[in-house]
């Protein structure tokens, strides 16, 4: 049994952005609950998260996953997702990356109301010659927040490594906010980390020109959404599992705008 | 088709059309000419119905509607086709779906069937051969990293493949080499040369017009036109400039 678990507080930096009201009346033994995923030497494992509301029902329950993930030596793990229900909804990856290994990370945010929902990926690199991507895209309107806290740590005798993070927020609507935390230490000093964000709009000129083409308002949005949403999916080569995740996000935005 | 009186329109508090008249009837081809600044582009851009383009008097009619009182979506599903002077980037979306859905949604507007994916590409290749667009750029995102003439062309593509009564086109010549002037001039013709259709070409210079004939000319100043003449007074225009012409009719 594990010692008593104290709530986190927005003080806590990894919840910095965070709803930690909407943690109250949790169940508490979920913030034991891991799930590991051990990718063993050579192999390559893929996974999908998806929380969001089922049929036409609106899910306010909050929802926290945490993953714990090894990928060892020269394996490949792919983690693929879309967060688009609960008044809170976080997703934790802690990810250890061996030699020559890679890890895969494409997530997608939406939401409306007053939700929050975030990705927050702890990427250790403490072995050389590995890489890691990380794309995330969040679109939110009404007073709806996404985050992306993105760290990564490279240990000194880490050299060679490759880590990647992107984060871009849309915002359709006034009131609504993206934060994105790159957090990046690096020991080592033969590395490459890249990492960038940006927030913004619909591009009115875009929007102007599909209508004078004879696209309605909410055709065209679905259509800048779904182009914008479609960088974190790039590397998920299975293109069904690509458009059932793009089919849960676009959904999401059918029922709240 | 196309009846536009007394129209009066102005962009940030700037008035820049002052009762300007004009009508296009089916089978027509008009080109309205004009210097730098005369409202031109505005023109094109309120019949488009651009946001911040603020029509302040007048009214246009458009094959029987207020054309003033619809949305722009809802103006391209009615059969009127805005040519841009400078093409749109839209990355992320492709020409094929884009023009898909945009043909479909106009067709829904119009209680037509939509056409299925197979039909919509037998469609679109062949408006792409009549515009010597490769088909390959039509898989392309819309307009990324297209040169200027084949943003043009491109837009010429969209034309043929929308099918639209009424095409206004805002200096559709300028960025064309002599080649694809020919081109998108003989496509011009090929698409919208036709008894029920009609053409509204906005263009500084004669050099499109030798391609498309233009059934009257239209000169355009400070908001209206101050001059209306058949094919002869474009050439005129080019010759002696706009300053000697409109000297002329004032």
């Amino acid at each position: 049994m594990s010692e008593a678990i104290i709530l986190p507080t927005r003080k806590d930096e990894a919840w910095r952005y965070s709803n930690t009201d909407a943690l109250s009346g949790m169940d508490l033994g979920t913030f034991d609950q891991w799930h590991d995923i051990d990718v063993a030497e050579g192999e390559t494992f893929r996974d999908t998260i998806v929380i969001a509301d089922e049929g036409d029902a609106v899910s306010d329950a909050t929802e926290l996953r945490r993953l714990r993930i090894n990928v060892r030596k020269n394996a490949t793990c792919e983690i693929f997702g879309v967060i688009a229900s609960g008044r809170l909804g976080r997703v934790e990856m802690v990810v250890l990356v061996e030699e020559g290994g890679h890890f895969e990370f494409g997530g997608v945010t939406l939401g409306g109301r007053d939700t929050t929902r975030e990705f927050v990926t702890r990427i250790a690199h403490d072995h050389p010659n590995a890489t890691s991507n990380q794309v995330v895209r969040g679109v939110h309107w009404g007073q709806g927040t996404g985050n992306f806290l993105g760290r990564i740590d490279v240990a000194r005798d880490a050299q060679k490594v490759d880590a990647k993070q992107d984060f871009k927020g849309l915002l359709l609507e006034k009131g609504a906010s993206v934060n994105s935390v790159p957090q990046l230490e690096i020991y080592a000093d033969d590395v490459k980390c890249a990492h960038g964000a940006t927030v913004g709009q619909l591009d009115e000129q875009a929007r102007y020109y599909m209508a004078a083409r004879g696209l309605p308002p909410e055709t065209a949005r679905k259509l800048l959404v779904r182009a914008f949403l479609g960088d974190a999916f790039v590397a998920l080569e299975d293109e069904e599992e690509s458009e059932r995740l793009m089919d849960v996000a676009l959904g999401k935005l059918d029922k709240h705008l | 088709m196309l009846e536009i009186k007394n129209l009066h329109a102005e962009i940030d508090g700037k008035q820049i059309l002052n009762g300007l008249s004009l009508s296009v009837n089916a089978g027509e081809v008009h080109a309205i000419m004009g210097p730098n600044g005369a409202g031109k582009s505005t023109l094109a851009y309120v019949l488009g119905g651009r946001p911040g383009y603020e029509v302040t008097g007048g009214s246009v009619t458009f094959a029987g509607e207020d054309l003033l009182d619809l949305d722009p979506h809802e103006r391209a599903a009615a059969g009127l086709f805005l040519g841009f002077q400078y093409p749109v980037e839209i990355p992320g979306v492709s020409n094929v779906q884009f023009l898909r859905e945009a043909l479909n949604a106009q067709r829904q507007a119009r209680e037509e069937e939509p056409l299925s994916g197979g039909e919509f590409l037998k469609h679109a290749k062949e408006q792409a051969a009549l515009l010597k667009l490769d088909m390959e750029m039509l898989k392309r995102q819309v307009n990324v990293g297209f040169s200027g003439g084949e943003k043009k062309r491109a837009e010429m593509v969209q034309m043929g493949i929308l099918d639209p009564k009424l095409a206004v086109l805002d200096e559709t010549d300028s960025g064309l080499d002599i080649d694809a002037l020919k081109t998108v001039g003989n496509g011009i013709n090929a698409i919208m040369r036709k008894p029920d259709k009609g053409v509204l070409l906005i263009t500084h210079y004669q050099r499109l017009l030798d391609y498309v004939k233009p059934d009257f000319v239209h000169i355009l100043s400070q908001g209206r036109i101050v001059k209306t003449g058949d094919a002869d007074l474009s050439q005129r225009l080019e010759a002696e400039g706009y300053d000697a012409v409109m000297a002329e009719a004032a």
